[in-house]
């Protein structure tokens, strides 16, 4: 719901995200799909269209986008067909994109949102279809022209489209972190939309609450799951105010701006676009057999749902540090080592909050961790087995991102040991009270709640080290006699 | 050596086995006949250097004692084949230039048998057509004059440069494709022979799409037997074409045993179209005659669907062609006129580079599949043309051949029919049904018209039973005997 | 089902073909004879009939998935009209 002048407003997104299909050739031809080959080098003449080229389907091309339905727990349709998509653009060699229209190869699936609060929400796919990708227009090297590069052209998609069930910017973002944890979980798709293996259109619209659904525009040229919340978000604003000033929102394609952080109407002309699909007739319909596709169900592994249940049910995690760990395969793998042996959830709270922070303001990801999850493990180890307070932990480990050394060594070489001589904390515990005699007065008097500061002073003097649970103890003591 | 280009395919290569001539010899021969029968503009690209190297290279083999099927025989190709390093244009002007780094799977199959490349043969553009007068080139006129009448008449067409090049003696094969007709329409008007394969026989790789779904690469040639020596060279399953057909080929000379007693011939009442001429119909009886004296039974059958191939394909080849031409953009290679913008490029570019019919084509099929429109003419052709090949499969439960007349005329004076798309379109009458349904049919040249031009007589057989339809074809050859010389040779062989 | 002057200019922008404003009387007569004629086939009763694309035999063939084409920009680029540095150019494509 977002709250406009006059009321609040209901949002309805749907999404359609292609994503590049991870395979070694194209979808139709032999060419290859190496990132950042030099322009127009990874191109067959089918590629580019020569006159009498024909396609030929790659078959892991197929076993990927069928595994990745599967994965959306969806309808395997055994027959499907390419049809063609008729347009021009300098990047579309032959005039049409082959693509999947009336009978895709994957029906109706889901994909289920973990919310915030630990609750989850299923939103429905209507369809997963197979299609070749354009190659590049370069807009941007020369005033009056645009340069063509088909390094691209031909590349093997998946567009998978999500009926409107989406209600907010926060659930796309939900929707596409999940979709990209199942698709990189399965390898089918690396989903990297920095880098354009990964690509989404939302289609939004407002309504007020109860209302039938508005008119939808469409937004395209979005790079990022951030920016395609805010685009989202903004549109939806935009919408709300026409709305709201008596206006009409027209059915269009909106490009986002990212530096404004705007939609605008696309320039060209879309009354010019009638696509003709028709069944390609250098193709026949495909069929698979089911017990293919039985066997591919069998080889799936283990996908982030099945995860997410697991971690809660195996290691006692909550539903949401459950669901955040298993939504990324790195994440997961790596919490999954450091809690062998060990208390899982301090495992899981190591991982996700200093880890996984410490990364983050590093710019790195769990592939490039200077600590290994063995070395984090060893850590929580010298924590519970009371060699070092959890305090200190924490500058270990800070130490240990930085040098990438072993927390042992650390530990040794700057005698971090904890202290758990009674003797030598009561010393200590002794020194702060002899020091502090008007707050043991007010301590005494009834203000219990500066019995924290009492630990904090006496850690401080022994630089961290002493065992709290001894610390409170004497503290107790002595502050009660 | 005048009569080196009067033998047969199969002449010649006996008289090459028995070193009679060079492969030498015979293709200079024949580059001889190609240079004094330019007037009737059979080749858009003669290939006279790359003709010599490759015979030397069959000779050299033939020396070695290793011979190939097929080698040292000259052959033209219908310019719609790519061939690598070779111009090819489809005879549309939108090609200007263009030189494939490819070879087509066909030509590679009949290079790899040893034949010969004499050049490119006119067309008409991109297929569409069925005289030969479309082509950027200019029209290809027939060897062949009616008589006591000196205007030039159209080798028919679309393969109309092949099918003449073979009346004319300026090749001893030829290959063409076939869409709608586009083989045998123009061997019945050239009095050769000319066969369109199973859909699925020969590959489509490498060969200029106008209908996917239609186009069948075929040969032509003098006699059935030099037909089949072809066919078996040229047919056969390629994994680079998704349609081609995995099944095996026979040599389809071996099935030419002139026996046919037993064999059921259809003759279907619909092919009696109103305004046929009398004397192709009692053609079509001698045609029946003679098979039945052969030992064949003639049937009467019923295709009631025949009349609405044509429709049907007028609506289905112009929408695949719609598609297929998007690709003449002027960015990758051919013609480019410069605009503006993109799209200005693209317009003025297709504009330019697509003759009249072509343009009325790709508007016709860009019509037929808009929004609006596809389900009215694109979905409702295509279920006539199940009914059509349910027509076919219903007959084919009774019979083994199906005997038609190849064409509703002889062939017409250049310029005739031009301002009249329906009345060319017509020409395909009998033989665009085999098209649809992609079952194998033949023309054999069967008599002359009553003004001295050659008619053909088509036989259709059960999808990839070409051997049936050869074994039946030959038969109806001998019994025609059809020996007539066409005006352009009996005014002197080179 | 006739094709009119405006008609026609809409096909002829979808197939990107220029058609002269003088060019356009004629040529649509002459489409919309031909579209008459075909539509001959509204004679024929086809309830229930499916559509037939193809007389394709084969099941669609699928192929591995291996490198066997591409790596030959010097051919792609050969007949090509334009290029610079490696690629394709056209007139600027504005979105």
């Amino acid at each position: 719901m977002i709250e406009g002048r006059t009321g609040s407003f209901e949002i309805v997104i749907g999404l359609e995200v292609h994503a590049q299909v991870i395979s070694r050739a194209k979808l139709f031809s032999g060419a290859a799909t190496r990132f950042g080959a030099e322009p127009n080098t990874e191109v067959s003449p089918i590629d580019a269209a020569f006159p009498g080229m024909l396609p030929v389907l790659n078959k892991f091309c197929v076993e990927q986008a069928v595994k990745t339905g599967l994965a959306l727990e969806a309808e395997i349709n055994l027959e499907s067909v390419f049809e063609r998509k008729n347009y021009f653009y300098p990047d579309l060699p032959p005039g049409y994109q082959i693509s999947q229209y009336q009978n895709p190869i994957v029906g109706g699936g889901r994909i289920i949102l973990d919310m915030p609060d630990g609750s989850s929400r299923a939103i429905r796919i209507t369809r997963l279809h197979l299609e070749q990708d354009a190659g590049k227009s370069l807009h941007d090297q020369d005033p009056r022209l645009t340069f063509v590069d088909l390094n691209r052209a031909g590349v093997a998609l998946m567009e998978i489209v999500s009926e409107p069930d989406l209600r907010s910017a926060e659930e796309v973002g939900i929707y596409l972190r999940k979709l990209r944890a199942i698709l990189r979980a399965l390898g089918t798709s690396n989903g990297n939309m920095e880098e354009g293996s990964m690509r989404c259109d939302a289609n939004v619209s407002v309504r007020r609450p109860g209302a039938a659904l508005g008119t939808r525009t469409e937004i395209k040229n979005v790079n990022s799951i951030r920016f395609l919340m805010q685009a989202v978000d903004y549109e939806a604003r935009r919408q709300i105010e026409v709305v709201e000033d008596g206006g009409r929102v027209l059915q269009e394609t909106r490009l986002f701006d990212s530096a404004r952080g705007t939609t605008r109407p696309m320039r060209s002309k879309e009354e010019a676009h009638d696509y003709r699909y028709f069944p390609d007739p250098d193709l026949v319909p495909l069929v698979l057999d089911r017990e293919w596709v039985e066997e591919l169900k069998r080889s799936l592994p283990e996908l982030p749902d099945a995860k997410k249940a697991r971690f809660v049910k195996n290691y006692g995690l909550s539903s949401s540090d459950a669901a955040f760990l298993a939504g990324d395969g790195a994440s997961a793998a790596y919490f999954e080592a450091t809690a062998q042996g060990r208390e899982a959830k301090t495992a899981a709270n190591w991982v996700m909050v200093e880890l996984l922070g410490a990364l983050n303001r590093k710019g790195l990801g769990i592939a490039g961790s200077p600590v290994s999850a063995e070395s984090l493990g060893r850590l929580i180890d010298l924590v519970s087995e009371g060699t070092i307070s959890g305090r200190i932990a924490k500058e270990v480990f800070a130490e240990m991102i930085e040098t990438g050394a072993d927390p042992g060594s650390i530990v040794k070489e700057k005698g971090l040991f904890q202290v758990s001589d009674a003797g030598v904390i009561e010393e200590a515990v002794d020194a702060v009270l002899r020091r502090e005699t008007d707050k043991v007065a007010q301590y005494r008097s009834g203000r219990e709640k500066l019995f924290g500061y009492f630990v904090g002073q006496v850690m401080r003097a022994t630089e961290g080290r002493a065992n709290p649970a001894l610390v409170n103890e004497l503290l107790r003591k002595k502050l009660a006699g | 050596m005048s009569s080196l280009t009067a033998l047969t395919l199969a002449e010649a290569r006996a008289g090459l086995e028995r070193k009679e001539f060079s492969a030498r010899e015979l293709t200079e021969a024949f580059l001889a006949a190609m240079a004094k029968a330019r007037p009737l503009n059979l080749f858009i690209t003669e290939t006279p250097e790359r003709a010599l190297q490759m015979a030397q290279a069959c000779d050299e083999r033939r020396r070695r004692g290793a011979p190939l099927p097929l080698d040292g025989i000259p052959i033209a190709v219908k310019d719609l084949f790519c061939t690598k390093g070779i111009l090819t244009t489809a005879a549309s002007r939108i090609l200007e230039g263009f030189t494939p780094s490819y070879e087509s799977t066909v030509t590679e199959k009949l290079w790899q048998s040893g034949a010969v490349l004499l050049g490119k043969t006119n067309c008409d553009e991109f297929a569409m057509g069925s005289s030969t007068t479309t082509s950027h080139f200019g029209p290809t006129l027939s060897a062949w004059r009616r008589a006591g009448d000196n205007r030039p008449l159209v080798a028919g067409g679309s393969s109309g440069g092949s099918a003449a090049a073979i009346a004319a003696h300026a090749a001893l094969g030829a290959i063409g494709t076939d869409t709608g007709g586009s083989i045998r329409q123009p061997a019945s008007f050239c009095g050769v022979v000319g066969i369109k394969p199973s859909y699925g026989r020969c590959s489509r790789w490498g060969v200029v799409a106008f209908a996917s779904s239609l186009d069948h690469p075929g040969p032509l040639a003098k006699t059935v037997r030099d037909a089949a020596i072809l066919l078996s060279a040229m047919a056969g399953h390629d994994p680079k074409d998704s349609t081609s057909a995995p099944l095996p080929v026979a040599d389809f000379e071996a099935a030419l045993t002139g026996e046919i007693k037993g064999l059921k011939i259809g003759i279907p009442a619909e092919y009696r179209v109103p305004d046929m001429p009398a004397e192709i119909d009692a053609l079509w009886q001698s045609g029946i005659a003679w098979l039945s004296e052969a030992g064949a039974e003639a049937v009467e059958i019923s295709l009631p669907m025949t009349r609405y191939a044509l429709p049907a394909y007028y609506i289905i080849a112009p929408a695949e062609a719609s598609s297929n031409l998007a690709r003449y953009d002027g960015v990758r290679f051919g013609l480019r006129v410069e605009g503006g913008s993109v799209d200005e490029m693209y317009e003025l570019t297709r504009a330019a580079g697509f003759g009249a019919e072509v343009r009325r084509r790709v508007l016709i099929g860009t019509y037929v599949l808009s929004a609006g429109y596809y389900e009215a003419y694109y979905l409702k052709a295509q279920r006539v043309r199940a009914l059509v090949a349910r027509d076919f499969a219903k007959a084919f439960e009774k019979v083994d051949l199906i005997l038609t007349p190849t064409a509703p005329s002889p062939a017409f004076a250049v310029g005739e029919k031009s301002d009249d798309p329906i009345a060319m379109y017509l020409n395909d009458v009998f033989t665009v049904t085999a098209d649809l349904a992609g079952l194998p049919a033949i023309s054999v040249p069967a008599g002359l018209s009553a003004e001295g031009l050659p008619l053909g007589l088509q036989l259709i057989g059960r999808a990839f039973a070409e051997e049936t339809v050869f074994r039946a074809a030959e038969v109806l050859e001998a019994a025609a005997g059809f020996h007539h010389a066409p005006a352009f040779l009996a005014s002197g062989e080179p | 089902m006739a094709l009119d002057k405006t008609a026609l200019r809409r096909v002829a922008l979808l197939a990107r073909i220029r058609v002269e404003e003088g060019e356009l009387e004629a040529l649509a007569g002459e489409l919309s004879q031909i579209l008459a004629w075909v539509e001959e086939l509204n004679e024929v009763e086809t309830e229930g009939v499916a559509p037939m694309a193809s007389p394709a035999v084969s099941r669609l063939p699928l192929r591995e998935d291996k490198v066997t084409d591409g790596d030959c920009r010097e051919a792609m680029l050969l007949n090509a009209p334009k290029t610079t540095r490696g690629f394709f150019v056209v007139p600027k494509v504005v979105e």
